[in-house]
């Protein structure tokens, strides 16, 4: 019981725990020597600048690729289009969504990973309120166990599951995917959340249990919305990774059931001759996590921290 | 699921048949059930997909390719006699050292960094997109920058674009002398005049085989200037007249001069001066001493243009694969920094300035202790993901060039499914990959542990 209350925790585990981490840290006192620090920080900016600008290159290159021709990008770079933005259409996209395949696998992608994030906050929350403020024989043996689970790479079970699946009929199937994505998602998804769920106030709970609320009732009502700051970190998290994974589609979804993912890998023995496809193609799968990292930031990067841990 | 769970509760406190007369026991067991209710199904994943095969793997790699014969341990022998599995591991073994190292060293150096702009929320946003971005897309993107060609791959044309401000880019790579116009030498140069030529007197050095678009923008007319009596001069043009006309071996109106020539007069074998010619191609060699020179044109002058480095060559793949992988995950490591360095106290720091401890003192001394847990967490962090690193280097690494490039998981895929069809060595590599981040897990349990206690 008591490791129920709030402990204090060294920076480095809050920071890679539940606790925000968030990108705007607080401004620091500026400093006495206006002069030096001035000429010193107008070093730094053209540094930083140029770290930037760097970063962004990769990123706007793609994208700017992507709205080329075949034979523009056959003849010369995408930069060229900056100063010629006479190159740039659509033509690309509209290609894309016509034949080859890409809208079919956009839409699996879609399948695989809306359901997987579902069930995996689902049964993690359940299992981290019994884990958390629920009594059975080797909860914390059981539970130490699960954390143990969190490092097991998901190399290892690609040849067993895929025997099962097999041996069950899941094997290439959008079903497949998705339960081998929530099994690899649960060590994580349960640690998270039992850590989160612990550290509400107990008297709450048995308030709750003393108005005869059944756990179930707890659960629902008290525990789950406590806990969202937690959950939507996961969620996020969890999209995210299934939505970007490769390896687990590569072996488990047959050419029905393939993400986008696995439909543009199968497209870079081609590489070179088709960036009219491999471009546009990679952008819209960029997409969707560019606007969840827009749209969610904060949430966004607690759950990249959170689940780095994998 | 809700429902499921409504359903089955109830059921599941009903059949109290036989003896509990102690209605405290009987609710506690109710209570015991319904918490293993709400474990179960994670259970039940974990177990069969998780616990299975590990279980399963770790005694398939005791068994042979096809899986009847039981072979001991040979499976992991062979991993360190085959060949190309001892290049995974070693390229593994690059990529768990540097990247790590170097991903903490780069969040640490821009988070402190950051600390001092105002726009440094706009910066790390920068930086931390790419981590919103899938490995394959990012691999998409890095096979585009890295393209060899540096008309189209964004490296190596700002490779280029560096190296040609440092040493003079050879401006005419195709051009070459007009046959028995008083020219000696061979295609790519380096050219000497036949004739020996006195100062005071001037030469033309005709060329042909410049393409009208690959002449510099600033070529202007061809012109032959007057030389004084200790001087050489000459002029270095494209003996050719765009539309046609002019006349073999002279300087024609149409005809432009070659600018940014490096020119020698040589004279018993010595460079006695050197010149660079002009726009309208002339030069003019000053202050020579009276006797005999050759005007030579050196072989630079027509060296074929530097054409960048072959990143995705068997050499550089691995380098190259890191150098995207830091693209995606430096953001990572200076967020994380970022937020530790935020919960340094303060006054520690100040009462260090007080005592007038220079900036460099406070980072090594205070700074970099107090943030050890942090580097600590970030590197450990980055080793587990390193280790398991595939889809870059399945994505990037060109198909003849991908043995080079392989690193144990991708060896471990190619091994098990992409044609190798030996699943007893893949197993292996894939409980050899579990061993490996053994460690990582005993540090996260215990991190855990300690937090609790």
């Amino acid at each position: 019981m008591s490791g129920r209350t709030t402990v204090e925790r060294r920076p480095a585990e809050r920071a890679v725990a539940t606790r925000p981490v968030p990108l705007a840290s607080p401004a620091r006192p500026r400093r006495k020597n206006r002069l030096t620090a001035l000429l010193g920080s107008g070093a730094v900016q053209a540094v930083l600048i140029l770290v930037a600008l760097v970063w962004i290159t990769p990123l706007a290159g793609l994208f700017l690729s992507s709205l080329r021709s075949e034979r523009d990008n056959a003849s010369d770079g995408w930069w060229t289009a900056l100063t010629d933005p006479s190159q740039l259409s659509l033509d690309n996209y509209t290609a894309l969504f016509e034949d080859s395949g890409i809208g079919e696998a956009f839409w699996n992608t879609v399948l695989i990973s809306v359901p997987t994030t579902l069930l995996v906050v689902g049964i993690a929350a359940l299992a981290g309120y019994a884990f958390a403020w629920l009594d059975f024989p080797g909860r914390d043996a059981i539970f130490l166990v699960v954390v143990g689970l969190l490092v097991v790479p998901v190399q290892i079970g690609l040849l067993p599951v895929a025997k099962l699946f097999g041996a069950v009929g899941l094997f290439g199937t959008v079903a497949g995917v998705v339960l081998f994505h929530v099994a690899y998602g649960l060590p994580f998804a349960v640690f998270l959340l039992r850590n989160y769920f612990a550290e509400i106030p107990k008297e709450m709970l048995e308030a709750a249990r003393m108005d005869g609320g059944s756990e179930w009732r707890i659960f629902s009502r008290l525990v789950l919305p406590l806990g969202r700051p937690a959950i939507a970190s996961l969620a996020i998290f969890q999209f995210l990774w299934v939505w970007n994974d490769m390896l687990v589609a590569l072996l488990f979804a047959d050419s029905e059931s393939q993400p986008l993912t696995v439909a543009l890998q199968s497209e870079m023995r081609q590489f070179g001759s088709n960036i009219g496809v491999l471009a546009p193609g990679a952008f819209l799968s960029l997409v969707v996590p560019l606007v969840v990292f827009f749209a969610f930031q904060r949430h966004f990067v607690q759950g990249v921290m959170a689940g780095s841990v994998k | 699921m809700a429902d499921t769970l409504n359903a089955r509760a109830p059921r599941a406190r009903a059949p109290q048949t036989g003896a509990a007369p102690d209605p405290r026991r009987r609710a506690q067991r109710n209570k015991r059930r319904l918490a293993f209710l709400f474990v179960l199904p994670a259970l039940l994943l974990l177990g069969a997909l998780v616990v299975y095969p590990v279980v399963f793997s770790v005694g398939r790699s005791l068994f042979d390719a096809s899986g009847e014969q039981f072979v001991g341990a040979a499976n992991y022998t062979e991993i360190f006699q085959d060949p190309a599995t001892l290049k995974a591991i070693r390229n593994s073994t690059i990529w768990v050292v540097v990247a790590p190292v170097l991903l903490t060293g780069l969040g640490l150096l821009l988070a402190v960094l950051t600390e001092k702009v105002r726009w440094a929320t706009a910066f790390k946003l920068v930086l931390f997109l790419p981590m919103a971005v899938s490995f394959l897309a990012a691999g998409i993107i890095f096979r585009l920058a890295y393209e060899q060609d540096p008309d189209r791959g964004v490296i190596n044309a700002a490779v280029v674009a560096v190296h040609d401000s440092f040493g003079d880019p050879a401006a005419y790579p195709t051009a070459r002398a007009r046959e028995d116009q008083g020219l000696d030498g061979a295609a790519g140069g380096p050219y000497t005049t036949t004739e020996a030529l006195r100062p005071g007197g001037s030469v033309t050095l005709g060329f042909v085989g410049v393409a009208p678009d690959a002449m510099p923008s600033e070529a202007r007319p061809a012109a032959v200037h007057k030389t004084g009596a200790d001087e050489i001069g000459g002029v270095a043009y494209l003996d050719f007249a765009p539309g046609g006309g002019g006349t073999l071996g002279k300087v024609d109106a149409a005809e432009k001069g070659l600018p940014g020539m490096t020119v020698e007069a040589v004279r018993d074998g010595k460079v006695a001066a050197s010149a660079t010619t002009a726009a309208d191609g002339s030069f003019r060699f000053e202050g020579l001493a009276d006797g005999e020179y050759t005007v030579r044109l050196p072989a630079s002058n027509f060296a074929a243009p530097y054409q960048g480095v072959n990143w995705l060559g068997p050499a550089l793949v691995t380098p190259a694969i890191i150098g995207a992988y830091l693209w995606v995950w430096t953001g990572f490591a200076m967020v994380l920094i970022g937020a530790g360095l935020a919960a340094i106290p303060r006054d520690a720091l100040e009462a260090a300035r007080m005592d007038g401890a220079t900036e460099g003192q406070i980072f090594r001394k205070i700074t970099v202790p107090l943030l050890a847990p942090v580097l600590t967490v970030v590197f450990v962090t980055l080793v587990i993901n390193v280790m398991k690193v595939f889809d870059l280097v399945y994505i990037i690494a060109p198909g003849p060039v991908q043995e080079e490039a392989n690193v144990l998981a991708t060896r471990m895929w190619l091994v098990s499914f992409g044609g190798g069809n030996d699943q007893g060595l893949g197993s292996a590599l894939s409980v050899l990959l579990l061993l490996l981040v053994v460690p990582a897990m005993i540090f996260n349990v215990r991190r855990f542990r300690r937090s609790r206690s």
